[in-house]
């Protein structure tokens, strides 16, 4: 029995302890703003928190979870008014949506992390998340717009 | 494109003799300048609106499955509560164009509604009542951008109709304004009086709509969104918080996930399996075999394999590994190696092939040449390899079947569905959710018949049907591998006396029809025999190629392969006679024109994008001037430090006029970079700047992507590459930095153009051209590699 937080809430998961986070989220909890995208950890798509640092939910079991705490995409902040949800929306970033809220936790992460990331940094840390539109210059800016304000 | 190529195959299926798609004795061919349709009169109403009559110009949407439909009729399309609260449907697919926001916001901009107070409605698939929703081939805006307007000025019209009979005075008298229609005096000023959309509702609902020809439409300075580039996207706020629901976002009560293990190579057949170990699995629930369809041409039908069903996609996943599944050889395929074959299209290219346009005499031209150019130029099978992989959600059961899918195509998926499953179409329904991205895999329905048979299988339950990343590189529609070699013929001056293009390719049609290994001409019309050229000796030939894997579709199609022939043989060319590139290419396109295909020797059933010619005739000047506006911009000519350099590229596709200048900066270890691109785009009349721009930018990414990254081989039949790990695609630690977008404003007469696909071909061979400039080294196979050696 693994037992952790999601988005505030306790939780506790009995089932098979190596189930990735992503499809417990997903099928489980009914948090379906988690994205699967490859399954291997290398496009992002399904990018979480655990104890606020980004991590990808398809490669990170229950097990690796219990006792820590949970942020997905719909408890990032209440209204959906974080600033860098708040950046996303004044710069237009998404085309098609699908990776962006791997891309959201992705950024968020990035920037309590270090509040003032130079293009270069923004870049790097950003460059394990995969959009297929190719939103990746609005993506770049909104991250620098909301480190003003983060 | 689906919609012909569905014809494509019932011709083959008729064994008719080879005519083509179009009724070409009503494509007339034009010669004189903006002859061709558009704004005819303008009429101002005294005292009420500057408001103009239009003159519909004819699109290929007419010629699509269901044509219009009841795309113009307020009544299906718009719907006004007494609150005052509009409902708009949005009847095209999303998948990360906007079109679900700027049809609607077309409607509402010529209803004179307030955007704030608009929502949004998807329709389902029904093409009879909404007009075909064949979400591909850059059609959205360029067919439906009429009856959208027709729509919206109906529906002020009626409004308009309404509020006069309750004041009881003329029509001329009122005017349809911000959410409301206000009451004019004699002299066209506002009394004061009005009345709002919620108030006149059921009156205006309850009032025929007015006849076509009856519509005035709002002047361009009038437009409250379109052109304005300041309204957000609908989904925006819910993309950005998680709300949005895509294709595997679908909960429905008791609802089963499945996987299915399908054959690695074209016409494997499923011989034995053993689900027991799967079974076995904690939350599997049932294995079944699903059946596949393995006659030529398959079309979009289930590859067929077996389905593991369990209470969450990770048992599901979990039984898959578990199974045992030997499959019976596929005698035709199993032999496909992407290396030996492009060596094979090599050799073809090197011998005349089947002559699809022949203007002039090459030969001659060729045997009086003082010089000669012959390259080829390859491009690897791509996958579209959307983020979301594909999903359905089903449930067929109690006689009726449902289906939740990404899909570009419902109603074709819903005719399919009923045939599949026997089913009259009416207990067959199709909904829209967002799709995580498409660019064409999401044409073909493949994954929606799977998760419906596995439903019924199961007696029933609804089930979510998940294709793994693996699954999506495994069993695509694959943009299509190809050898296009360029030839040139030079004179003593260096002036171009020949040209030449062979083009091998496997066609799209070998999925819908039995393979010729001959292309067709929807992809002879894509930059392979209307290259805008001022060449007096022109032979477009196709070289034969069958075959070994599905192809089909993907964002702009093949003008991905022509684009990056010629305009990266233009370049050379322009290199080996010493000449400006850019100059050089301005010449061979020659006199602002509009051309005279008939003359050009171009084939009598040549597809114009579906569309009718003298809607979109093809005018030089408008290619010549993206060139010009892209050059300035990039600042053509400068003196760059070493390692660094320019390319140009001008390609002309869905209408649309484009060049692209990319700007290369090769670092000390090879790695390609690009810290700008500008692209210049002529796309005649839009709505949606903002989304055009985005569109543009993601072109860019994309073709960065295909340009250096992307390659899908095979090898014994079956596809090398499983995930974002071996299919790259560019990534933020390398992409192109700034893409600056210039969009030439719309001129009165020149149509809508399609906007989604036409940014992508020019940007790869732009990219070859400045690593060219940049190192002297030229790039003749995409995907380029990431590094310079």
């Amino acid at each position: 029995m693994a037992t952790f937080t999601v988005n505030g809430e306790s939780r506790s998961f009995d089932g098979d302890p190596g189930t990735p986070l992503l499809w417990y989220l997903r099928d489980e909890a009914g948090l379906t703003g988690t994205k699967y995208g490859c399954g291997q950890g290398v496009c992002g798509a399904c990018t979480i928190h655990l104890d606020g640092v980004a991590v990808r939910s398809c490669v990170t079991t229950v097990e690796m979870a219990d006792g820590k705490v949970l942020t997905t995409i719909e408890g990032l902040h209440p209204e959906g008014d974080h600033p860098v949800q708040k950046a996303w929306r004044e710069l237009s970033v998404p085309q098609c949506g699908f990776c962006q809220a791997g891309q959201i936790m992705q950024a968020v992460s990035l920037l309590s992390a270090n509040q003032a990331p130079s293009d270069d940094e923004i870049a790097q840390e950003m460059s394990g998340n995969l959009c297929r539109c190719g939103c990746y210059q609005r993506i770049h800016a909104a991250v620098r717009l909301a480190a003003g304000g983060v | 494109m689906l919609h012909y190529l569905k014809k494509e195959a019932e011709k083959a299926e008729r064994k008719a003799a080879p005519a083509f798609i179009e009724n070409v004795s009503r494509r007339g061919f034009v010669g004189g300048a903006l002859a061709a349709s558009g704004l005819v009169l303008a009429v101002r109403i005294p005292g009420a609106s500057a408001r103009e009559k239009l003159t519909p110009y004819p699109t290929g949407g007419a010629d699509m499955p269901h044509g219009y439909g009841s795309a113009s009729d307020p009544n299906v399309f718009v719907s006004i509560k007494p609150d005052g609260s509009v409902t708009i449907l949005a009847h095209r697919a999303e998948m990360g164009t906007g079109v679900r926001t700027s049809l609607p916001m077309v409607v509402a901009d010529e209803m004179e509604a307030d955007w704030s107070r608009v929502s949004i409605a998807q329709a389902v698939g029904d093409e009879p009542l909404y007009g075909n929703q064949d979400t591909d081939g850059s059609r959205s805006m360029r067919h439906y951008i009429q009856p959208m307007r027709e729509c919206g000025a109906a529906m002020r019209q009626m409004l308009e109709q309404a509020a006069a009979a309750k004041w009881g005075i003329d029509v001329s008298r009122v005017r349809a304004k911000a959410h409301k229609v206000v009451q004019l005096d004699d002299a066209g000023n506002e009394t004061g009086e009005t009345l709002g959309f919620g108030d006149l509702a059921e009156a205006a609902m309850a009032l025929p709509v007015p006849a076509r020809e009856t519509l005035l439409f709002k002047t361009p300075d009038e437009f409250t969104y379109m052109r304005k580039g300041e309204t957000k996207i609908t989904d925006l706020h819910d993309i950005t918080t998680g709300k949005a629901i895509y294709g595997a976002d679908i909960r429905l009560p008791g609802m089963k996930y499945a996987v299915m293990i399908r054959p690695a190579v074209l016409g494997e057949k499923l011989k034995s399996f053993d689900g027991a170990a799967a079974l076995k699995v904690p939350g599997v629930e049932a294995v079944h075999e699903i059946e596949g369809f393995h006659e030529a041409p398959r079309k979009f039908a289930p590859l067929g394999g077996v389905a593991v069903v369990a209470n969450s996609t990770f048992a599901a996943l979990q039984g898959r590994e578990a199974l045992s599944v030997e499959w019976e050889p596929s005698a035709d395929h199993a032999g496909y190696n992407t290396d030996a074959f492009f060596e094979e299209m090599s050799e073809t290219s090197k011998k005349p092939g089947k002559v699809i346009r022949d203007q002039g005499d090459v030969d001659t031209a060729f045997a009086n040449a003082k010089a000669v150019f012959s390259e080829e130029y390859r491009c690897q099978h791509l996958n579209q390899a959307a983020m979301e992989p594909l999903v359905a959600v089903a449930r067929v059961a109690d006689g009726k079947c449902e289906v939740w899918a990404p899909v570009q195509s419902p109603y074709g998926a819903r005719e399919d569905l009923a045939k599949a499953l026997d089913l009259p179409i009416e207990d067959v329904t199709v909904h829209m959710t967002l799709l995580g991205g498409g660019f064409g895999r999401k044409s073909k329905w493949d994954f929606m018949v799977e998760a419906a048979l596995i439903s019924r299988k199961i007696g029933g339950a609804p089930v979510l049907l998940q294709w793994t990343r693996e699954d999506d590189m495994h069993h695509s529609f694959y943009h299509t591998v190809s050898v296009e070699r360029i030839e040139m013929a030079f004179d003593d001056a260096g002036k171009v006396t020949g040209f030449r293009h062979r083009s091998v390719a496997p066609s799209i049609v070998s999925t819908f029809a039995p393979d010729s290994g001959y292309q067709f001409n929807i992809e002879y019309g894509m930059g392979f025999v209307n290259t805008p050229y001022e060449i007096a000796n022109v032979r477009c030939e196709n070289g034969q190629a069958f075959a070994h894997t599905r192809i089909g579709w993907l964002r702009s199609v093949s003008n991905i392969p022509r684009a990056f022939a010629v305009q990266s043989a233009v370049a050379e060319a322009a290199h080996q006679l010493g000449r400006d590139h850019k100059e050089f290419l301005l010449e061979l396109i020659g006199s602002d024109r509009i051309l005279d295909v008939k003359a050009l020797g171009y084939p009598e059933d040549f597809w114009h994008y579906g569309d009718p010619y003298e809607s979109f005739p093809v005018d030089t000047a408008r290619l010549k001037h993206v060139i010009n506006l892209a050059t300035e911009k990039a600042g053509w000519g400068q003196e760059l430090p070493k390692g660094q350099g320019l390319g140009l590229a001008a390609h002309l596709s869905w209408h649309n006029y484009v060049a692209t200048v990319v700007h290369v900066d090769v670092k000390e270890d090879g790695t390609i970079t690009v810290p700008h691109a500008v692209t210049a785009m002529d796309c005649g009349f839009y709505v949606n700047p903002e989304r055009i721009r985005s569109q543009v930018e993601g072109a860019a990414v994309m073709g960065m992507s295909h340009g250096l990254y992307s390659g899908i081989t095979f090898k014994n039949g079956a596809v090398e590459q499983s995930n974002f790990y071996d299919y790259e695609i560019a990534r933020m630690s390398n992409f192109p930095k700034v893409v600056d977008v210039l969009l030439v404003d719309p001129q009165p007469g020149r149509n809508a153009a399609g906007v989604g696909e036409p940014g992508l071909p020019p940007f790869a061979p732009a990219l070859a051209n400045a690593v060219f400039s940049a190192t002297g080294k030229r790039l003749r196979t995409m995907p380029m590699g990431e590094k310079v050696a």
